[in-house]
């Protein structure tokens, strides 16, 4: 498939927007301004834009800790996004979820889930209420190779397949589950393959080549909003960092780090941008004011107040937790 | 007037809230007609009244089914989840403990899980260990989650009614013994607020403070101390957590004395917080040692002699009572 210019120009927006928060937050780091547990997205920032420049803004987002970039290229405003992570009063959870759990109803994103593969039953839920109500909205799940081992996901898989709910399994494999090599935890040449033990419609791409990635999320995005039931989409893809922000990753063999940075996907979008008529100045002057913006968010949420300790007491339940109550 | 089972008032519960609200679903394994209304026949006659979409037989996928309420729940439904034994939440802790309960919190408020999670246990019918045990305490010990048990079988409807409209997940715990009880029929659209007690008998000398199953065994336990010239009260928590920690200290205040009973093991169980909180407030008005009584130390057993040494039995409650009331010090 050819993908055409402004679709091409959307998700390249999107994909800057998450490399270049990415980069930031992990200067914001390195320098002492924000002291966080950051799972860094580098590697991941395509697969992400294309999914999402594919589905609508009121569809269902469930995501993982490592879950800024489909964040970002779901919409949420940054400037909320970085104060949540900074941990103030500002940010989407008033800083009480933190980077591991974003939720930003507005944009969609319903569960940014720290327990890896918990996001596929909660998925379902959700996809659920779409089918009983006729909205024809559908869910975005998304999850790593790692998720593909744990009992949720066959539940999850075997169950949506049954409902034949309008859910996309989005399986963004970066070939490494925390430290260990998708190889050395699953025997299976690719997770799109497990599909088939469900009867479920499988879709299984290289996620850093923009066009087929596109058409990959496109075709999912269109079966399961016909009512045809769920995908499983699996795009490959890379982790370039470790499995948090600072965390050693020298486990990564040489050769698989020469394979990855051949295969980053910013590098090979620029080419694609540029074959497709755009100029280096178009495309730098999108990244500059994408900075600026980023900026300005920063400085938003460093100059932010921190929650009140009040906050302990609200969102535990609906009322308030009374004085006295609990040790409160 | 006439009587009404906990079998047909959890029904009842839930059907009149069905009817209200096509957001209220119930997932669980074996719960449509095709299966026979589930392995207790609460959801019996549902189906036939509002389809399979709402009432929706899962395949046997705890997490899978607690997870899509959760979900379910974000997107302003009230789905009823049932987990068809208790010990089966040890394969869903995750959804419950880490997404329902937390969810609203770590949002900051923007998402809630109106989630009721029915399920099924109790000592006594030779289960044995997988089957059985009251595991309140657990849930207990999590912020975000509300724990209810009926006593009986009005309370069941009023209860149920209240935590279907209740915007944060309840555990809703029914006894498998009580199933089977009847009581006066409370009529349409009855409910009973979620963390009220109710004094179940009324007396001087000692509080018993139970829930559950062993509500009627402290009331029979009552009846007969009361014909040795004790007075005895029996407060019912019914909501689990949070407490009514008002009732409580109302009733221990007047009687200085308390026995907290609960089927499930005693130790750490709730009594062992209830306990504590009445000796925070009321260190200095007690006239007895607060005594606990709960299930055995071991799994629950299967062969009926050592279930019956494992339970609290009446004369262990009464016991613990006459040991309160002539406590010298």
């Amino acid at each position: 498939m050819t993908i055409d210019r402004e679709t091409l120009l959307d998700i390249y927006t999107r994909t800057m927007k998450i490399a270049r928060f990415d980069e930031k937050m992990r200067g914001l780091i390195i320098s002492g301004k924000l002291a966080t547990l950051y799972y860094t997205v580098r590697g991941q920032e395509l697969v992400s834009a294309a999914m999402m420049a594919a589905v609508n803004k009121d569809d269902y987002l469930v995501t993982t800790y490592r879950g800024q970039h489909d964040q970002i290229a779901k919409g949420i405003p940054i400037p909320l996004l970085i104060a949540e992570i900074a941990g103030k009063a500002t940010g989407t959870c008033k800083g009480k979820g933190g980077s591991m759990h974003i939720t930003h109803p507005a944009t969609g994103i319903m569960v940014t889930t720290g327990v890896v593969g918990s996001g596929l039953p909660i998925a379902n839920g959700l996809a659920l209420t779409s089918q009983n109500r006729g909205d024809r909205k559908i869910t975005i799940v998304s999850f790593g190779d790692g998720a593909t081992n744990i009992g949720a996901f066959h539940e999850s898989m075997n169950m949506a397949q049954v409902y034949k709910l309008p859910v996309v399994f989005f399986c963004q494999n970066n070939r490494y589950g925390e430290h260990t090599a998708f190889a050395d935890h699953t025997d299976v040449d690719n997770i799109a393959n497990r599909a088939k033990a469900y009867n479920m419609k499988a879709i299984h791409v290289d996620g850093n080549d923009v066009s087929a990635m596109y058409d990959a999320a496109t075709q999912a995005v269109e079966h399961a909003r016909s009512g045809k039931g769920p995908v499983l989409l699996e795009a490959m893809c890379y982790r370039m960092m470790g499995h948090f922000f600072g965390a050693d990753f020298s486990y990564m063999p040489p050769e698989h780090v020469e394979e990855m940075q051949r295969e980053d996907p910013l590098p090979k979008l620029r080419k694609v941008m540029l074959e497709h008529q755009f100029s280096e100045s178009d495309l730098d002057a999108i990244v500059s004011g994408i900075d600026d913006d980023i900026d300005a968010a920063i400085q938003f949420a460093l100059d932010s107040p921190f929650p009140d300790a009040d906050e302990l007491s609200l969102d535990v339940f609906e009322e308030k937790i009374a004085e006295g109550m609990y040790g409160a | 007037m006439s009587k009404i089972t906990m079998v047909q008032a959890l029904n009842r519960a839930i059907d009149e809230a069905m009817a209200e609200d096509e957001g209220v679903i119930l997932l669980g394994e074996d719960v449509a007609a095709k299966q026979g209304g589930g392995v207790f026949k609460i959801s019996s006659g549902l189906t036939e009244k509002y389809g399979e979409s709402r009432i929706r037989a899962t395949p046997i996928s705890e997490q899978a089914i607690v997870g899509a309420c959760v979900g379910a729940a974000l997107a302003g439904f009230r789905p009823i989840a049932e987990i068809m034994l208790m010990n089966f939440v040890a394969v869903c802790m995750d959804q419950i403990v880490n997404h329902a309960a937390k969810l609203r919190f770590m949002s900051g408020g923007q998402t809630n899980v109106s989630l009721v999670i029915r399920t099924t246990t109790g000592v006594g019918v030779g289960f044995g260990g997988q089957h059985s045990d009251m595991l309140e305490a657990w849930f207990a010990h999590v912020p975000g989650l509300k724990i209810v048990t009926p006593s009986n079988a009005a309370d069941a409807q009023g209860l149920m009614r209240a935590a279907i409209a209740c915007n944060d997940p309840v555990i809703f715990i029914e006894n498998i013994m009580c199933y089977g009880l009847q009581s006066e029929d409370p009529g349409p659209n009855h409910f009973v607020p979620l963390g009220t007690a109710a004094t179940v008998v009324e007396g001087r000398d000692c509080s018993i403070i139970t829930y559950g199953r062993t509500v009627a065994d402290a009331v029979a336990v009552a009846a007969e101390l009361s014909e040795q010239g004790l007075s005895v009260e029996v407060i019912d928590l019914r909501t689990i957590a949070p407490f009514d920690e008002a009732a409580v200290l109302a009733s221990v205040r007047k009687t200085g004395r308390a026995v907290i009973l609960h089927e499930a093991v005693k130790a750490f169980g709730t009594g062992a917080e209830i306990s504590a909180r009445v000796n925070e407030k009321l260190f200095g008005q007690l006239k007895a040692p607060i005594q606990r009584i709960g299930g055995a130390f071991s799994a629950v057993p299967m062969a009926s002699c050592l279930e019956q040494a494992w339970i609290p039995t009446k004369a262990e409650i009464a016991s613990a009572v006459k040991t309160a009331i002539g406590w010298k010090g």
